[in-house]
């Protein structure tokens, strides 16, 4: 197949023959997406009606319409939990993961999208068996390096696994990605007489700037969202990601649901927008390269 | 003579560029890769020092083969993942079919399936264990006013009941992902097939199963293989919706290997395990590929 991938908002000649058959399935179709997207959506709307209600109101006959709504658990949140240090902990090891992960992938992908040599199919097809394997085959060894190292707990104790991940799906999304900018300026500047470098740095890079936010974006939400590594290789409240903070929320008698809602609330909140002011570009970073047809 | 040493030339640099990346990788996923397999083949209680690491060859691997938990949780596994990868793939193409039309309210549909695939898993999981918590949770309350419960019940004291939350939450999340990887490979199905077939007085339904099906293959082997290589994995969402319980009867191989390291500290034996699911997935993606022939992207 040699169509390539493209946006087709109003390119699609839509037909709509006038048959009774046709409206009837129309509206099947319809009815059968609202009922997908209330689906997808309740499980949020009623995590945000919880987290205002009191704990006391929250298993006694449950209404789907807020009584009365109250802001006590984001206050507990912040002041006899703090949560702001997850919050830390998740900013700082997902964002140097992420940059350290675009530094060193963008000099990779570079090669791979434009670089004709020997061993490239390979390294690729290397690169996406290493994004695949499960992580828990690597757990046992890297809690005994980091051990060694005295690095369980700290922010480094991290970073450091959460590259196994992050840097092939770097690499991997951003040379997908640089594959699609074509060609042609570069190789005018190459016969004007630029260098390989002169090329990379004044042509290239600019035009991929898009290209790294959106890889950027995809690598960051992979590690905010990380919880197996986070969970071995923490010890306690100091170090924890936002993730394992809220997996481990106790009450002193009870499950905390009020907080632990709101607190799922503040953890979704900037991904949900970030996906939703992102959302075309995340989804030409995801299947970029993913499907060949 | 010339073009050879340039040829070489841009090896070097290419190598060059990729060294960086492929060391990282290969310093802190291939190597302790290794690690783990040597791991295995030794006794290692982290909570008797005093035993040692004496090597005992294969002894954790058999072990493992008379383990009843290790096949309860490998069945567990495989039950989970066939049963939402099905139901993933149904809705998934349902939705992609629909987001390629044009509609009103397309965009909408496109964000509000995203954020679900971008929000951490445990928040998902807990989500759906807040719905499907205590008889007086939401879930219960609704079924009982629509009348398919009689009265409410608890969803987590049997294996049975527990799995209908850790299934429609992963359906939930992943659905999205599933959807866009078809998405993209309905959008290179050439358009003219449709009005070919169209002009032939050919129906929907038959443009679905003689078009868009077969042209749509690949697509839906590349999401086959992500997805079984990912519920293969599964570890996030049992671990909090249901802690593997009741009892270890929602157990996956991957909570129990998590159990059998960071639980009760058995190095070797947890090492075992993961070199297991290591092979498994392995296997799995081997199998993808040659047996079914997928072509994974990066060629041009």
């Amino acid at each position: 197949m040699s169509a390539p991938i493209t946006d087709r908002s109003g390119a699609r000649p839509v037909k709509k023959p006038r048959t009774s058959g046709v409206r009837w399935q129309t509206w099947l179709l319809g009815a059968a997406l609202v009922a997908l997207m209330l689906f997808t959506l309740f499980p949020f709307y009623w995590a945000i009606v919880a987290s205002l209600t009191s704990d006391a109101a929250l298993f006694r006959d449950p209404s789907l319409w807020p009584q009365h709504l109250i802001f006590d658990h984001y206050r507990a949140l912040f002041t006899e939990r703090d949560f702001i240090t997850p919050i830390r902990n998740s900013l700082v090891v997902a964002g140097t993961t992420t940059i350290f992960c675009l530094i060193v992938g963008t000099l990779a992908a570079y090669a791979l999208a434009r670089i004709e040599f020997r061993g490239k199919a390979a390294i690729m097809g290397f690169i996406l068996a290493v994004t695949m394997f499960p992580q828990i085959s690597i757990v046992s060894p890297l809690y005994l390096l980091l051990r060694s190292l005295h690095l369980i707990d700290t922010y480094p104790g991290l970073i450091m696994p959460y590259m196994t991940f992050a840097m092939p799906l770097t690499v991997w999304v951003l040379t997908g990605s640089i594959r699609q900018i074509p060609k042609d300026l570069e190789e005018a500047a190459h016969v004007d007489g630029a260098t390989r470098f002169q090329s990379f740095t004044k042509i290239l890079l600019p035009l991929a700037v898009p290209s790294l936010a959106t890889t950027g974006i995809l690598t960051f939400i992979y590690c905010w969202n990380e919880f197996l590594f986070a969970l071995s290789f923490t010890l306690g409240p100091e170090r924890q990601t936002v993730p394992v903070a809220i997996a481990l929320f106790r009450g002193q008698y009870q499950v905390p649901w009020g907080e632990i809602l709101a607190a799922a609330v503040v953890a979704t909140a900037p991904v949900a927008a970030m996906v939703l002011v992102f959302q075309r570009r995340i989804v030409q970073g995801l299947t970029a390269g993913a499907v060949k047809g | 003579m010339k073009k050879i040493s340039r040829l070489g030339h841009q090896a070097r640099l290419g190598w060059t560029l990729v060294a960086p990346a492929l060391s990282v990788i290969a310093l802190i996923a291939i190597f302790p890769l290794g690690w783990t397999f040597w791991e295995s083949l030794h006794l290692h209680e982290l909570r008797m020092p005093w035993l040692g690491k004496p090597f005992i060859g294969l002894a954790n691997y058999i072990e493992i083969a008379k383990d009843p938990r290790f096949w309860a949780a490998l069945g567990h596994t495989a039950f989970f993942t066939v049963v939402s990868i099905s139901l993933e793939l149904v809705i998934g193409l349902y939705l992609a079919l629909v987001m390629n039309r044009v509609f009103r309210g397309r965009g909408f549909v496109r964000a509000a399936v995203l954020v679900p695939w971008a929000i951490p898993t445990v928040v998902a999981a807990l989500l759906w264990r807040f719905i499907f918590e205590s008889q007086g949770g939401i879930a219960n309350a609704l079924l009982v006013r629509a009348g398919i419960l009689k009265e409410p019940m608890v969803w987590f004291i049997e294996a049975s009941t527990a799995w209908v939350p850790v299934i429609l939450s992963d359906v939930w999340k992943t659905t999205p992902f599933v959807a866009l990887l078809l998405l993209a490979g309905l959008q290179n199905i050439d358009l003219s097939l449709y009005e070919a077939a169209a002009v032939d007085g050919a129906n929907a339904w038959w443009q679905l199963r003689h078009i868009t099906l077969p042209l749509l293959k690949p697509a839906i082997l590349v999401t086959l293989i992500f997805r079984t290589l990912d519920g293969f994995r599964v570890f996030d969402l049992i671990y909090v919706l249901t802690g593997g319980g009741p009892g270890t009867s929602t157990e996956p191989v991957a909570l129990y290997t998590f159990n059998a390291l960071l639980q009760n500290l058995r190095f070797g034996y947890g090492s075992a395990l993961s070199v297991v699911i290591f092979a498994i997935t392995f296997g799995l993606a081997m199998f993808y590929v040659r047996g079914l022939g997928v072509k994974l992207g990066g060629e041009e």
